[in-house]
């Protein structure tokens, strides 16, 4: 259940960079290879921000596709799945996107 | 957590001194004879040191200015959530290399052979290799005794409820071991091949323990994990002949998980494989700096 220490961290980053800013929404990227559940980031939601500043905020979350390039055909791709495998069949790719997990912005009262 | 440094307040922190101190371990905690030290992690949130970083400022991003804030406003922060344990995390990478130490990082489902390995490799690497152990669990100092009896100096993490090491854990855990330059640090994370996949400890390398006994689907179940890993070591291979294991098929799906891995077969019972897992260890640790 990281997403409980992840929230924890959301909050601290937000209520840092904002100090005393009563926060009415937070907008987060979860990459689809991010390794991180937006349900379950939700549900942790509620519970971290209470008694904080940003207590009651709405929670937008965008979840981009990963993007990869394979190092064998040489194509740049989107995979379907976690594992990532390029449609020609090779598993000799880098990931180029998809692995961010991130505030982009916020939204004060 | 804390809210100055996001280090978990329930983390409590015992360091275990071997029983008989090597001379290549006479950092100044062992000169003290310290035994066992516990830094149960009460601090004021005012002056708060991380292992070495005496001039750490908090937090890689200042704070924005409130006037400069429109109520109503969106403002931009563009900003990792997990920012705070990167910037941690840089700071031991950069602390372990100004002193020329390797720090590896030990993943794991739980009951895979970690200390297991550590013990061996202990036993096995006295004398030619200086390797000092960070230890997390739960709860217990269970397994940080097996590697204090094996020889290492060693501290143990306890997280408490929390399912991972994080960067502050270690820094702590760093500044109580006190390791030597040209020394090898390896963390041992605890037992879960989910959660810790997400947190940089600042280490060299990460490196995936799997066994023979939990079955070859793994790398498949847990990619987040396996593709994190520069080194796979599959544990108990001596087990082969009475599991149900396809190690070809293992191996294929490895190389979809986590195709810039390597691959090493071990036993950490029998001592199979083991001298390779020593030799990627002898390859990575810096010279000593004077």
């Amino acid at each position: 259940m990281h997403e409980l220490a992840i929230t924890e961290g959301l909050v601290d980053a937000v209520t840092e960079r904002l100090p005393g800013a009563r926060v009415t929404c937070v907008r987060l990227e979860i990459g689809a290879l991010s390794g991180v559940v937006a349900d379950s980031l939700r549900f942790c939601f509620d519970l971290v921000t209470e008694g904080t500043d940003l207590e009651g905020a709405a929670l937008e979350i965008d979840q981009p596709a990963a993007t990869c390039h394979c190092r064998v055909c040489g194509q740049d791709f989107e995979p379907d799945g976690p594992i990532a495998l390029c449609p020609c069949g090779s598993a000799e790719v880098t990931v180029l996107s998809g692995q961010d997990l991130k505030i982009t912005s916020v939204q004060v009262a | 957590m804390c809210g100055t440094c996001g280090c978990s307040s329930g983390a409590v922190i015992t360091l275990l001194a071997p029983r008989q101190v090597p001379a290549w371990l006479g950092g100044p905690a062992a000169r003290r004879g310290l035994s066992r030290v516990h830094y149960l992690h009460e601090h004021d949130h005012t002056g708060h040191e991380h292992a070495g970083h005496d001039d750490h400022e908090h937090g890689a991003h200042e704070p924005a200015h409130l006037s400069h804030i429109h109520a109503g406003r969106t403002v931009e922060l563009q900003q990792k959530v997990l920012a705070k344990n990167d910037d941690l995390a840089q700071r031991n990478r950069d602390w372990l290399h100004e002193r020329g130490i390797l720090a590896v990082n030990l993943m794991s489902s739980p009951g895979s052979g970690k200390t297991t390995l550590l013990e061996r490799t202990t036993r096995e690497l006295a004398g030619k290799m200086a390797i000092s152990v960070i230890e997390g669990d739960q709860e217990t100092t269970l397994d940080a005794k097996r590697i204090q009896a094996a020889g290492s100096r060693v501290v143990q993490i306890n997280t408490g409820v929390g399912c991972h090491l994080d960067a502050d854990m270690v820094a702590q855990g760093l500044r109580g071991l006190d390791p030597p330059s040209g020394s090898i640090v390896i963390i041992e994370n605890v037992g879960n091949l989910v959660c810790p996949a997400l947190f940089d400890l600042g280490e060299e390398a990460k490196v995936v323990l799997a066994s023979v006994t939990e079955g070859a689907d793994k790398p498949l179940k847990y990619p987040h994990m396996f593709r994190q890993a520069d080194l796979v070591l599959l544990n108990k291979t001596d087990l082969l002949p009475y599991v149900e294991f396809d190690l070809k098929q293992y191996m294929t799906d490895l190389r979809r998980a986590a195709p810039d891995a390597l691959l090493l077969q071990v036993s950490a019972t029998t001592g199979d494989g083991v001298q390779a897992w020593y030799d990627w260890l002898r390859r990575r640790v810096p010279a000593p700096h004077d």
